[in-house]
């Protein structure tokens, strides 16, 4: 038993932290979700191009790439936690995963009702549940069903803690015996559909640039999406500190923890991209003068600056270095994500993308929507760790 | 207790756990699946742009017979003005041009005509990307063929495309994909394609893709200048004139590239000048990333395996942790 003493104090059960709803944030907030409605509403009556500059040369824009790809990367706080606590066993985490799975349902949810508004025929979307209609060998079709599964697992998941709101503890005992079908579903579900992020990619062939397009991406997918996902636990537990005045002093011994699974994780996708490049002889590529090299080379150095920040320094030092280390992953993953998917996407030169403001704030509406859904269940729900000890 | 379990749980089960993850993600490209065959009655179009003289009646007859809407887009309203394969336009003919553009099929100083289409893949990527099957590909005739009903707008064909081909309509509520599909209506009622029927040069002509292969041939040996006869619409439609072969280039646009395709190009200027992709590997696009999936997902095994590691890593997980809070 190599494991680090579980302080009594931290393994007491999760806390609603209560508060006014109505705040000049959440006012924020609603105001732009009115904004995204108002423009959803020209979406549905004129079509896409109506709101968003996509385009035939550019077929997916932000509510693809963002609203998807790397809002789902953002929300795998819960896969990247479950797995840690109920499958590698490490139970000091556990009272985290509750606010990282909150995150997650929320961003899962959000990605997934994004999917239908940017889906030209939407109307038709059961075809993805529908097995007349499966086509195995398509990517899109396993992110689709694999994507629609999880968000029914999340909620599954995340159940527990509305029984524990109601205060019905034997049935929440019960329900919490038979999860461990839903954590295992939870924890399968997103590494297949993470990785399929990547590989749908790989279809796309010449299209898309050698610094990006590789037979490894479903794996380079997959390790971005589990260092995403603590990235965000350890983001969201320092902004939440801020937020709502939290002291967080007992639980940094285990974000620094899991800065540390990020460096590893980071140190590996970084020595794998870069002997695939190697290996498939593109080192030309990185030197070249362009934007894609560019691109490469800052998406590098965002994601170099937490490997060190997470792996060196100690004490006080390097927890005050979490948030920014956090910071720098997540802009890196997101960059990684929005090169391949358009930078990186190389189109016949009559074509350009570049979103318009309309599709941003439909996109920030969507965020904002998330945000307020966070605030609200943090405030009502026992979600973030107990610290009734002080 | 627990601290046994929990150890027995990280040397074996956690193991087990990781063991399948690696099983799932390094999984063999053994069970590759090879590019798909040319189907057994394939058809398709030979356009040879040394023939095409840039009347744009196949353009024309295209829109009338699919019932497409004119493209405007130098305004004024004056005519079906398409700069490229639209949600409003199947076939558009483009031309290449270089300095005083006075000599045809010629590089310098030069022009020639190119008939932007739908290729009809022998391993087509949009059927292949598609997920719920609105993409076909006809194994009689290799037609591709576009399903709205089973759409869901996803645009993965459009992304996916190496040709650029299928168009989505961004300017309505709702959309569908807009690619050339062959006739497939006029085929049935025993027919030709619109484009090839009313093309003046036979530059488009209609048939069997075993036919159109050895008509390339008999094009490949032509003298340049010698007279030759050339058939209009379909290869044995007897409708022939005579003229003057042009000098073709080495290459014939999708005899190869990506598995090759049932609508071929015949040119007298290299393919890159129409700004169409050249230099592809001939494996395609989508035997790869077929698979990718087959290994990762065939027959659910693999995911199967995974998940029963998993679930029995989470049950003896959320044991340890109940104990320990009832503890």
């Amino acid at each position: 038993m190599t494991d680090i003493p579980i302080r009594p104090s931290i393994r007491r059960r999760h806390e609603a932290i209560g508060g006014k709803l109505v705040s000049r944030l959440t006012i924020a907030l609603s105001l732009l979700v009115g904004i995204a409605l108002f423009f959803l509403y020209q979406r549905f009556v004129y079509g896409l191009g109506a709101v968003t500059n996509i385009n035939n040369g550019y077929p997916w824009g932000i509510w693809v790439v963002w609203d998807v790809i790397i809002a789902t990367g953002f929300a795998c706080g819960g896969y990247a936690m479950a797995l840690l606590v109920y499958i590698l066993n490490r139970g000091e985490f556990h009272p985290m995963i509750r606010s990282a799975l909150t995150a997650s349902v929320f961003g899962y949810s959000l990605g997934g009702l994004s999917v239908l508004i940017d889906l030209g025929r939407y109307w038709n979307f059961w075809h993805i549940l529908s097995p007349s209609y499966f086509n195995p060998g398509s990517v899109m079709f396993e992110v689709a069903a694999c994507i629609t599964l999880y968000i029914v697992v999340l909620w599954i998941e995340w159940f527990p803690t509305f029984l524990e709101w109601l205060g019905t503890r034997g049935i929440q005992k019960a329900f919490e015996r038979m999860l461990f079908v839903f954590i295992g579903l939870g924890v399968l579900l997103p590494s297949m559909h993470q990785s399929s992020l990547g590989s749908l990619l790989i279809a796309m062939g010449y299209q898309v640039h050698p610094l990006w397009q590789t037979p490894f991406l479903p794996i380079l997918f997959l390790m971005t999406a589990l260092c995403m996902g603590y990235a965000v636990v350890i983001f969201e537990a320092t902004l939440a500190a801020v937020g709502f005045a939290r002291d967080v002093r007992e639980e940094l011994p285990l974000l620094e923890k899991l800065g540390k699974v990020v460096a590893s994780v980071l140190l590996m996708f970084m020595v794998l991209r870069f002997a695939d490049i190697i290996d498939r002889g593109q080192t030309g590529r990185l030197t070249e003068g362009n934007l894609q090299t560019a691109m490469f080379w800052i998406e590098t150095v965002l994601f170099a600056f937490p490997i060190a920040a997470f792996s060196f320094g100690s004490g006080q030092s390097r927890m005050s270095r979490l948030f920014p280390a956090a910071a720098s992953m997540l802009a890196g993953a997101v960059l990684y994500r929005i090169d391949a998917f358009l930078v990186a996407y190389n189109s016949p030169t009559h074509w350009h993308y570049f979103p318009s403001a309309p599709e941003i704030l439909v996109t920030l509406g969507v965020i904002a929507i998330e945000v307020l859904a966070y605030i609200v269940f943090v405030k009502k729900f026992p979600i973030l760790p107990g610290h009734e000890y002080r | 207790m627990s601290c046994n379990r929990r150890d027995f749980m990280r040397g074996g089960l956690g193991g087990a756990a990781a063991a399948a993850a690696c099983a799932t993600l390094g999984a063999s490209p053994a069970e590759a699946r090879e590019n798909k065959k040319v189907p057994g009655n394939a058809i398709g179009l030979l356009y040879d742009s040394t023939l095409c003289i840039g009347c744009k009646a196949c353009m024309s007859a295209c829109k009338t017979t699919n019932e497409l809407p004119l493209d405007d887009n130098v305004g004024g309203k004056l005519w079906d003005t398409p700069f490229e394969l639209s949600g409003k336009t199947y076939t558009v003919i483009k031309v290449y041009q270089d300095g005083t553009s006075v000599n045809k099929d010629q590089v310098k100083d030069g022009f020639a005509h190119i008939k932007r289409q739908c290729l009809h893949c022998i391993d087509p990527s949009c059927v292949s990307v598609c997920p719920v099957k609105a993409m076909t590909k006809n194994p009689e005739t290799g037609i591709v063929s576009y399903n709205a009903d089973a759409c869901i707008g996803c645009r993965y064909c459009v992304a996916a495309c190496p040709f650029h081909v299928p168009q989505f309509q961004y300017d309505t509520p709702f959309p569908r994909i807009a690619k050339c599909q062959l006739c497939k209506e006029e085929l049935a009622k025993g027919d030709i394609p619109a484009c090839a029927k009313v093309c003046p040069t036979g530059a488009t002509l209609f048939g069997s893709y075993n036919a159109l292969s050895k008509e390339i041939e008999r094009r490949k040996d032509m003298k340049p200048g010698e007279a030759n006869v050339f058939p209009r619409r379909t290869v044995d439609s007897g409708d022939t004139y005579e003229r003057a072969a042009a000098h073709y280039t080495e290459e014939v646009y999708g005899a190869k590239a990506l598995g090759g395709t049932q609508v071929r190009y015949l040119a007298g200027v290299p393919f890159d000048k129409f700004d169409l992709p050249v230099g592809l590997p001939e494996r395609s696009y989508a035997s790869q990333s077929e698979s990718m999936q087959e290994a990762l997902y065939s027959g659910l095994t693999v995911p199967a395996a995974a998940f029963a590691g998993l679930m029995l890593a989470a049950y003896f997980g959320t044991k340890n942790l109940h104990d320990d809070e009832e503890g």
